[in-house]
């Protein structure tokens, strides 16, 4: 029961590919994609930023949280030709492994993650979480990060994390 | 370097990967792969008639499609039982792709290839599929019925029927003062880690070889099952484990289907193909645990001790049984937890329903166990007026009756043997943290603000670290670079923290030296896998086995070398030298140079290893006879039989006197899991197990209808906790080492989440003042277990039945 190969083009059932152009971290990245795409795919493998996890595909774990102009949003829940034009930061937009973001940083300073598949959706969460509270209680950090799922670390260290960074930036400031 | 790093609170060297999405999970490989979807059955039990794919070969994109037919050979036949046990006397596994019939929703029917996922996904949806119906059997009241068969050929439903028995428990029950019978309930859940399975495979036409990554527990497991079914010799098939975000239990199965038809696809079609499961596939077609009815007769002494305890429990294994019985084992054997009673009984029947297959879950059948037991010390604790905790106590095994072999077979086929433990200093703890003898003044304070809560209490025993082996590969290189590979996998336990903290120590070289590797068949290709809590007591004991081989050579090198005695010379800080003369020695690395004589120089290390550098005896061979070149250590960690760790958690709950809602308000946690290589990390892991728990104890279950439909397949209707529903756990630890293996540890994995079940009925029914017999419990069913009390269908507790009396008379 082996079909035909058909080029990728085809693939697409005729839809309409539709090259997007997204600025990504402050670089603005393109790619020609059909128009179902998916910006979580079109981040992940057209610009292979495979940072940004996906863990349900339908809005509700939060780990493909990006910063869309600076607000999160759900990336499995979104087609990339939303994001054309617009400024989209990823966990890798957050600090580099030779330099830290402070909210990765804290992360590694509170065992804040343990298998690492939700921590980018929570680091972008809690990065823009932060500029809007950049001191918040302990009860105001649990709420802060309660749409997103862990599965592993009970979010103890997590609210911890949240603290932690919002220390962290304030002795950057 | 001085500081011992066993037992060092030191941050995760993972960590900086991970938190900046350098991390490299499954389904961040293979960009240009094909990707897989499958057609899964939209039925719980039928024949298939017809599967037509006309319509669906128009799909642009498609690259093929596959049913059973299409599959030769070995990848056609049943799936493998893996775990074979006498008792299990009808055994069933699937097929990799349905054979005629169809068991439980979410059964994979047709693979599907494409160029990408998206039009993978557009083939699937336009295959037919006809279907003959056959009966559901959902739920083990209906299983244990046996009205209907899940499997035509297996009568009663029953997979496996098991008894064990100590002592004589119809003597002791007949002769006991007091005698009390629980019927008990335990829902279904899952593991539900954040990274769903997933499988990519490569086939090497030229070099007729086969690697495959695959999201999973056991590199060496999948990577023998995939040769096995393939027809390749061993040496052709690589298994490598890449960053896996949460396992638990589910990714221990294996070969799931996928994990066999990816590969398969791959060489046929020589292309790469890559499967990702999917949220709802994860939920239809990956293993669900925990579905028990237990029924409790036990009978004890005017001072609560047990003198016969008579368990019978139903387990709810799904449709197939791969896995074999490991999970009700557990149930029967670590149901008995930190207690010795006189005599004890359990027998269980595995029953087949037309539901997702049943394989552990973090806690493994001891949940269960657990909450039959401790939901037991409660009702003993009840009815005789004793305080819960002194209950408790009165049966615990006292530390001088270590070893402690309570005459059951345990779930590796060796003794059920605890080898150490101090469960008094525990209790002892745990009331102090909590607050025990504190709490009656809390109510009473509560209860006049018109609140109510509730003291809830659960103790344990974990057999962690369980066998046949592990094994460690120690590399030294002449940069002073360590390499160590061991073959288990890793999910988040931080494994490359642990293993390198363990190798700085043995060998005295600087923790950023040291380069773990784990689950990688080409390092390390003999290994059993991540489960049962055993990585850190296996593996970790192996590593440090294998470190102290490489450091022997080392020593022995240097020695010949600076012409002294090994034993006058130390390893501090990646430097060999004398004991007192810190100035004479050489760096580890030229203890690699100088192991592995040379030919050629091409570097300046290199340049001393080569024949005309240096001095040396013209008489010897370069290589001594029973000597290998490299500076290495290799070494195997196999012990007789598990470790025990052992845990008591409490917790304190209200109980909305309206809404029935239920909120944690404290949760208690002593844990001992022997010496705790690094106490940040077994904490976190307390944490997780903890969160898991809550999550069993309150929110999920896995509803499925009487046709055996998941009603709740997805995030939006499973309710797996969010931060706002997990309480912030106070720990507290017991280091009681294990006798059993060199570092004196005790796995930690599971430990978290196996009592909270127990604890949080235990805390409700303290609230409530009626008996909590069925978990999980949410406001509604509280609800309505308050409105059957209040019709005097529900017994009221003895303790609350006594303090509405001595009210009434005041």
């Amino acid at each position: 029961m082996t079909a035909e190969h058909s080029n990728l083009a085809a693939a697409q059932g005729g839809a309409t590919v539709i090259p997007v152009a997204v600025i990504v971290n402050g670089v603005t990245r393109g790619a020609t994609v059909p128009a179902r795409r998916l910006l979580s795919d079109f981040l992940r493998h057209d610009l292979r930023l495979t940072g940004t996890h996906v863990g349900c595909e339908h809005g509700v774990c939060g780990a493909c949280t990006v910063l869309l102009d600076g607000e999160p949003v759900r990336s499995c829940l979104m087609f990339a030709v939303q994001a054309a034009g617009r400024e989209v930061t990823t966990v890798e937009g957050c600090g580099t492994l030779a330099e830290l973001g402070p909210v990765q940083q804290a992360f590694a300073d509170c065992h804040g993650l343990q298998c690492g598949f939700c921590t980018p959706g929570f680091v972008t969460t809690i990065t823009a979480y932060l500029r809007e509270n950049p001191t918040p209680t302990e009860a105001e950090a649990r709420e802060a990060i309660s749409g997103n799922l862990c599965r592993c670390t009970g979010y103890q260290n997590i609210v911890k994390s949240v603290l932690r960074a919002a220390d962290l930036i304030g002795e950057q400031s | 370097m001085t500081t011992k790093l066993f037992g060092a609170p030191i941050a995760r060297r993972e960590d900086p990967r991970l938190v900046t999405g350098n991390g490299r999970y499954l389904d961040d490989l293979g960009h240009t792969a094909y990707e897989a979807a499958f057609v899964r059955s939209p039925h719980a039990h039928a024949r298939i008639v017809d599967i037509d794919v006309t319509d669906a070969l128009e799909t642009p994109g498609l690259i093929g499609i596959w049913s059973h037919e299409d599959l030769g050979g070995a990848v056609g036949e049943p799936l493998p039982l893996l775990i074979p046990h006498p008792a299990l006397t009808h055994p069933r596994t699937g097929y990799a792709l349905a054979a005629g019939e169809v068991n439980h929703v979410g059964e994979a029917i047709a693979l599907v290839v494409a160029e990408d996922r998206y039009a993978a996904e557009d083939a699937v949806a336009r295959i037919r599929v006809d279907y003959d119906f056959l009966t559901p059997v959902v739920g083990l009241e209906k299983a244990r019925a046996a009205t209907d068969l899940v499997h035509a050929e297996v009568p009663g439903n029953v997979a496996a029927n098991l008894r064990q028995e100590v002592g004589d428990v119809d003597a002791a029950m007949a002769a006991a003062p007091n005698r009390l019978r629980l019927d008990l309930t335990i829902e279904r859940s899952a593991c539900m880690p954040m990274e769903g399975k997933g499988v990519y495979a490569k086939w090497d036409s030229d070099a007729e070889h086969l690697t495959l990554w695959s999201s999973t527990q056991t590199a060496t497991g999948v990577r023998a099952a995939v040769a096995a079914r393939l027809g390749l010799p061993l040496a052709k098939v690589d298994c490598i484990a890449p960053d896996v975000g949460g396992g638990f239990g589910v990714k221990i199965m294996h070969p799931w289907p996928e994990e066999v038809l990816i590969p398969w696809a791959a060489r046929l079609l020589g292309h790469d193909v890559k499967w990702t499961e999917d949220r709802r596939e994860h939920f239809i077609s990956s293993s669900h645990e925990r579905g028990q009815l237990q029924e409790v007769e036990v009978g004890f002494d005017d001072d609560g001790r047990v003198l016969a305890l008579d368990v019978k429990f139903w387990h709810d294994n799904g449709a197939f049984t791969p896995y074999g019985i490991i999970v009700p084992i557990i149930t029967a054997t670590q149901l008995l937890g930190p207690y010795k009673p006189g005599a004890y009984r359990v027998e269980f029947w595995s029953l087949y329903t037309n539901t997702v297959l049943v394989t552990p879950y973090r806690g493994a059948g001891r949940p269960q166990g657990c909450f039959a037991m401790e939901r037991t010390m409660d009702a003993i604790a009840d009815h005789l007026g004793i305080d819960r905790a002194e209950v408790r106590g009165r049966n615990f095994i006292q530390p001088a009756e270590m070893p402690y072999d309570h005459g059951l077979m345990f779930q590796d086929g060796r003794p059920l043997k605890y080898d150490s433990g101090d469960f008094p200093a525990s209790l002892a703890k745990l009331k102090e943290l909590v607050g025990w003898e504190d709490f009656a003044t809390y109510r009473e304070q509560a209860a006049a603000q018109g609140r109510r809560v509730g003291l809830g209490i659960g103790c344990y025993v974990e057999g962690t670290g369980v066998g046949p082996y592990e094994g460690a590969h120690v590399v030294i290189e002449t940069s002073g670079r360590v390499n160590v590979a061991t073959g288990l996998t890793t999910q988040g336990q931080g494994h490359q923290t642990v293993f390198a903290q363990i190798v700085a120590d043995e060998l005295g070289v600087p923790l950023e030296s040291i380069h773990v590797t784990t689950g990688d068949t080409r390092r390390m290709p003999y290994a059993v896998g991540t489960f049962a809590s055993r990585a850190a007591v296996m593996s970790g004991n192996a590593i440090a086995l294998a470190a102290q081989a490489a450091r022997a050579k080392a020593l022995k090198i240097a020695a010949d070398a600076l012409e002294v005695s090994a034993d006058d010379l130390e390893i501090v800080d990646g430097r060999v030298r004398v004991k007192g003369a810190p100035d004479t020695g050489m760096s580890i690395g030229m203890t690699a140079v100088l192991s592995n004589p040379l030919r050629y120089a091409f570097d300046d290390a290199a340049q001393a290893a080569t024949q005309f550098a240096g001095t040396f005896d013209p008489d010897k061979p370069p290589v001594g006879d029973d000597e290998e070149p490299g500076l290495e250590g290799r070494d195997f960690y196999s012990p007789t039989q598990a470790t025990f760790a052992n845990g008591m958690h409490a917790a304190i709950v209200e109980t909305d006197p309206v809404t029935a809602e239920i909120t944690i308000l404290r949760y208690c946690v002593i844990h001992d899991c022997g010496m705790m290589i690094n106490p940040m990390i077994v904490e976190g892991q307390v944490h997780g197990g903890v969160a898991q728990g809550v999550g069993g104890a309150l929110y999920e279950r896995m509803v499925y209808d009487e046709s055996g439909q998941l009603l709740n397949a997805s995030f939006m209707d499973f309710l797996m906790p969010y931060a706002t529903e997990v309480p912030h756990v106070e720990t507290d630890h017991l280091e009681t080492p294990s006798p059993l293996n060199p570092l004196g540890i005790k796995g930690a994995g599971e430990a978290g989440c196996i009592p909270v079940t127990a604890v949080i009925a235990s805390a409700i029914e303290d609230a409530e003042g009626f008996p909590i017999t069925s978990m999980p419990i949410s406001p509604v069913e509280l609800w309505e277990l308050r409105q059957r009390h209040e019709r005097g269908e529900l017994p009221s507790l003895h303790r609350r039945a006594d303090e509405a009396t001595a009210k009434e008379q005041q």
